[in-house]
């Protein structure tokens, strides 16, 4: 073994760090932006929306997320005559796979709190809407938070697929060392390394953060 | 005030309410008792539509809640509504509890509400909790604030359903001692609860509910010394 001689890859390791993260951290955002939407439906009395949102979600969450992927990169030119970089692919991918993950985190955390408490809100005279924003969303948020975190920790491992249409991610980058220097062994382990760093360097944020969270507990 | 007629409420078969007809008039105290399942709970939801009635009306000020393009957050408004489990905010504080409806609802400034909860706490005895946060109140001190809180939306009428039934029985005295003043001032008052000491001295009228009707009523006097109805005889033997 000749960890070495990998040494002066390190600019594409950092490279394919970066955007690793990069395409994880703004799946997360999309997921959460867009799930917020798909949760909101889902939890709607209007019919036609909670509908959408359910299919929306069993779509996305009975399907492969390599096999989106390959519909959303190879389906924009069929469909809409232009291709679209590999990076934007894994991006929208992750995005929109990762909503229907955060919807029902965020629909169970809402869930979560206590019926009583839209009662109230209710029989005070405060329409629906205002309910949830002053009273249910506040206390959902404590649910939700710690479980986006982890969402985040998860999509940093999974988002290694997007190697395969040649986003330069972390994989990616590794299997250009092992082409330029006929290594197979070694480019894997340091990126193995990279990944455990990254989730146990995340989840101890989160961690601490939950922590933070559960000792403001209204006291 | 309230005027109910013919009050049905079924959920999908389960018949609950079968036909209430009833007037609680200005200022006045009722009281409701009756066997658990009876449908006490779902006919004060039904006064302030917490549950959508089945078949009947029901006017509140002469407005009928029943009609399709009823605003009932106005309404709701106008009846304040306290809980067995008291439903406090837990993320905010007792002066945030009480003032959120009155300024986001009645357009009240953050002076103007909290001159208000002010007093208001200084009536229900708790003006020293004002900054604290519910999960460090007692059950009897929660449903003071509950009780806060639903004043300050400064409605005509109020309901009350089972609110001591949650509570240590240290703590009773202390929330109906509440309730008891809001009567002596002429609040008119919905009141469920199986505290008949309460229901005797406070009540204008007792309403004795079984299996979805009102089967007796009257004054306190004629339900506890005079009942006629067997139902409501069987209920005095169990509960006094
Ligand atoms: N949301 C609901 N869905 C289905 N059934 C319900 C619902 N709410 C109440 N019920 C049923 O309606 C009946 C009457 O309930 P209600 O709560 O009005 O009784 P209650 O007189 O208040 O009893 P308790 O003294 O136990 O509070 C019960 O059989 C109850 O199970
Ligand atoms: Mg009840």
């Amino acid at each position: 073994m000749d960890f070495a001689s990998m040494a002066k890859y390190t600019p594409l390791f950092v490279e394919g760090l970066k955007v690793t993260v990069q395409i994880s951290f703004v799946a997360v955002l999309i997921g959460v932006v867009v799930g917020l939407v798909m949760a909101l439906f889902r939890l709607s009395s209007i019919k036609i929306l909670s509908w959408f949102a359910n299919m929306y979600i069993q779509i996305i969450r009975g399907t492969p997320v390599l096999v989106q992927l390959y519909i959303i990169y190879y389906g924009t030119y069929p469909l809409f005559g232009f291709n679209i970089p590999p990076y934007i692919a894994a991006i929208i991918t992750f995005g929109l796979n990762s909503s229907a993950y955060v919807a029902e985190i965020i629909r169970a955390g809402i869930q979560a709190v206590d019926y009583g408490q839209m009662e109230a809100g209710r029989s005070l005279g405060m329409p629906h809407g205002m309910v949830m924003r002053y009273i249910i969303i506040p206390q959902a948020i404590k649910n939700i938070l710690p479980a986006l975190g982890n969402e985040f920790v998860v999509l940093i491992k999974e988002t290694s697929v997007v190697s395969i249409i040649g986003t330069a991610d972390l994989v990616r980058q590794a299997d250009i060392i092992k082409a330029a220097t006929y290594s197979h062994f070694e480019p894997y382990i340091i990126i193995a390394i990279i990944y455990i760093i990254l989730v146990i360097g995340l989840s101890s944020v989160m961690d601490r953060i939950e922590r933070r969270l559960k000792q403001s507990d209204y006291r | 005030m309230i005027i109910v007629k013919d009050l049905h409420k079924k959920f999908d078969k389960l018949h609950v309410l079968k036909g209430i007809n009833q007037e609680v008039k200005k200022g006045e105290v009722v009281v409701v008792i009756g066997p658990s399942g009876s449908g006490k709970s779902t006919y004060l939801r039904c006064v302030n539509l917490l549950e959508q009635p089945t078949r009947g009306e029901i006017f509140i000020d002469g407005e009928s809640l029943t009609q399709p393009k009823v605003n009932i957050n106005k309404i709701r408004q106008k009846v304040g509504m306290v809980f067995q489990h008291f439903n406090l905010f837990p993320h905010l504080t007792i002066i945030d509890n009480i003032t959120l409806a009155p300024m986001k609802l009645r357009g009240l400034s953050e002076k103007r509400a909290t001159e208000l909860a002010k007093h208001l706490l200084n009536k229900v005895g708790l003006i020293d909790k004002i900054n604290n946060y519910p999960v460090q109140l007692s059950g009897g001190q929660k449903q003071r604030i509950a009780i806060a809180r639903a004043l300050a939306m400064e409605p005509e009428i109020m309901l009350f359903d089972e609110p001591t039934s949650a509570l240590d029985p240290e703590m009773v005295k202390e929330v109906l001692s509440v309730m008891k003043d809001l009567a002596l001032e002429g609040m008119t008052m919905l009141v469920v609860s199986h505290e008949m000491g309460f229901a005797k001295e406070v009540g204008d009228r007792i309403l004795f509910m079984d299996d979805g009707l009102v089967v007796e009523e009257g004054t306190p006097e004629k339900i506890f010394n005079n009942p006629t109805h067997p139902r409501l005889k069987e209920f005095l033997s169990k509960v006094l």
